[in-house]
């Protein structure tokens, strides 16, 4: 493939919804269990590290540990939500179980199958959102006024992810081999994105580094923006570096697996 | 249909212009040994597989350009069972009606008829990872009628099955076919290939070596009936005398005839036989004496 074709637009139809319809039915057979995380994991974390943690460490920037980690618990949740639907998951329905095989002798294309599992990751991520605003609401830790806006947000972030997470499902050569991209990206991410200190205490370099390459910078700094209830004229710049980058990610992901699984 | 069909990979020719045209309504058996393209064929035919070169119709369209209409009439049985193990029986196939835009309402009465169809009935709230092998295949079979295709393909639709299992799957494909619809098929199972279609083609390295109704081509390359008979030299020495046309296998010779009793006895009289054996030609001959063995005359 010529590197311009991984950047065509595919032609994607509003079937790939019944694809997002089939893994939310799938989701809502174990709808008890899939809430157990969202609703639990911030609990956990707020109570050993905003609580437990946050006694030894000063404000940041004024403002308590705990409320300081709190919005970056959410943003690291849209970021394993999708990335790991995609990634581990869609590599199962893929390569295990043929569902894509089965789906595509049906009048929909590969396209519309894959542009479907991507919304799914993204739905994901927004359910995650939704259900942690008000456990962590309960705590007192975040100002409500803006804080609706990080559910939609919370589903282009997750629309960001999941396109990461198909690109290595794309090329991967087996399901082992998908914990490279997790070592290698999404937990250095996980630590190094603002999320439990400040980017402003890494060297300047790693600054730069952190903003220009690791998407999570941008989700922490948005959803934490809104969770202090502000409006800031700086997240005009995140939020389109997360609509640039998805988009261009999402076609990338698609094309990729179109080489893929077309032969 | 196909008019100089063609597939290739990187570095090798899958299916190297091949030519058929299946009649509305027939059915119509793709046979041949492993790797022969058979299956690459099948995955052109359902619009998943792009054609390398020639061109590919299906109910009159282009396999390139009309893939959405062609797959909505048409219904797929693959190789590999690829049911959804997230869902139960019904839950499959009301998911897999949604595919094809079919309201619900209707959904579920075709699926009720379906599930009569392929007595399944007592399973609709089973997992499908639960489902013994023929059970699977039946539900894949009721999965790829849930849009009444006009076209049925089926990849191996009994392979790994027990008799009964075959036996019901060949009598819901007769049945289909006498509601109409067209019916194409490959297997390996060269008694149920006999049994089933009208025509037939066996491909080998990616061609088309025959074409013909099961009859028409064992009688074109076997004759009606084989004799078999114990190899010694003064029997081919014999053979070779009378022009007759035969195959040596191992330690048995086969004799092609369309008059299996006069030719015995001929051979008991003249040739020094000691063991003889006649039998109806089938499908497996033409097979083996097409793909696998030379033939010397």
């Amino acid at each position: 493939m010529n590197p311009v074709d991984y950047f065509r637009i595919p032609s994607v139809s509003s079937r790939s919804f019944k694809v997002w319809q089939r893994n939310k039915d799938v989701f809502m057979k174990d709808i008890k269990l899939n809430f157990l995380p969202p609703f639990l994991e911030p609990i956990l974390y707020l109570l050993a590290l905003g609580f437990g943690l946050g006694k030894f460490v000063e404000s940041i920037d004024g403002v308590p540990y705990a409320r300081f980690i709190a919005p970056a618990l959410i943003a690291v949740s849209v970021m394993y939500a999708s990335f790991f639907e995609c990634s581990y998951s869609s590599y199962v329905r893929m390569y295990y179980q043929k569902t894509f095989d089965a789906i595509i002798a049906t009048p929909l294309t590969i396209e519309d199958v894959i542009a479907g599992e991507l919304l799914w990751g993204a739905t994901r991520s927004m359910i995650n959102a939704t259900v942690m605003i008000p456990v962590i609401a309960l705590f007192g830790l975040i100002d409500l006024k803006y804080s609706l806006l990080i559910i939609p947000f919370a589903f282009f972030g997750g629309l960001l992810f999941a396109a990461i997470g198909m690109c290595f499902t794309a090329i991967t050569p087996n399901i082992m081999s998908i914990n490279y991209p997790v070592l290698l990206f999404i937990t250095p991410m996980f630590l190094f994105s603002g999320t439990f200190f400040p980017l402003s205490a890494l060297p300047v370099p790693l600054q730069y580094f952190a903003t220009a390459f690791l998407p999570l910078t941008h989700i922490v700094n948005v959803i934490r923006t809104l969770s202090f209830g502000v409006l800031s004229s700086s997240l005009i710049f995140d939020v389109a570096w997360v609509l640039f980058v998805g988009v261009a990610l999402l076609v990338l992901s698609i094309n990729l697996m179109k080489r893929r699984l077309i032969v | 249909m196909a008019t100089d069909l063609k597939k290739s990979y990187k570095d090798f020719v899958a299916v190297d212009g091949i030519s058929f045209s299946i009649e509305e309504g027939e059915m119509f058996g793709f046979l041949g040994p492993n790797g022969a393209g058979k299956t690459t064929t099948m995955r052109m035919i359902q619009c998943v597989s792009p054609v390398t070169g020639g061109s590919l119709e299906v109910l009159d369209m282009d396999v390139s350009r009309q893939q959405r209409e062609i797959k909505s009439l048409m219904g797929v049985v693959p190789q590999e069972n690829n049911l959804d193990g997230d869902f139960t029986v019904y839950e499959n196939l009301l998911v897999y009606s949604r595919y094809f835009d079919i309201p619900k309402d209707e959904a579920e009465k075709r699926i009720e008829e379906l599930l009569d169809f392929v007595h399944l009935q007592e399973k609709r709230d089973v997992m499908t990872e639960s489902l013994s092998g023929g059970m699977k295949r039946r539900l894949v079979l009721a999965r790829a009628l849930i849009n009444r295709p006009d076209v049925l393909i089926l990849d191996e639709p009994t392979v790994g099955l027990d008799p009964q299992a075959r036996h019901l799957i060949w009598e819901k494909l007769r049945n289909l076919k006498k509601q109409g619809v067209t019916i194409v098929l490959t297997s390996h199972y060269l008694d149920e290939v006999e049994k089933l279609c009208d025509r037939l083609v066996v491909m080998d390295n990616g061609k088309i070596l025959v074409e013909g109704s099961p009859m028409g081509v064992i009688e074109e390359f076997i004759g009606s009936d084989i004799i078999e008979a114990e190899n010694n030299p003064e029997l081919l020495e014999c053979l070779r005398q009378k022009e007759a046309k035969y195959e040596v296998i191992g330690d048995i010779v086969h004799i092609y005839t369309d008059n299996a009793r006069e030719i015995s006895e001929i051979l008991l009289m003249e040739c020094s036989l000691s063991k003889i054996s006649a039998r109806p030609a089938t499908l497996e001959d033409v097979f083996l004496k097409l793909t696998g063995r030379s033939l010397r005359e």
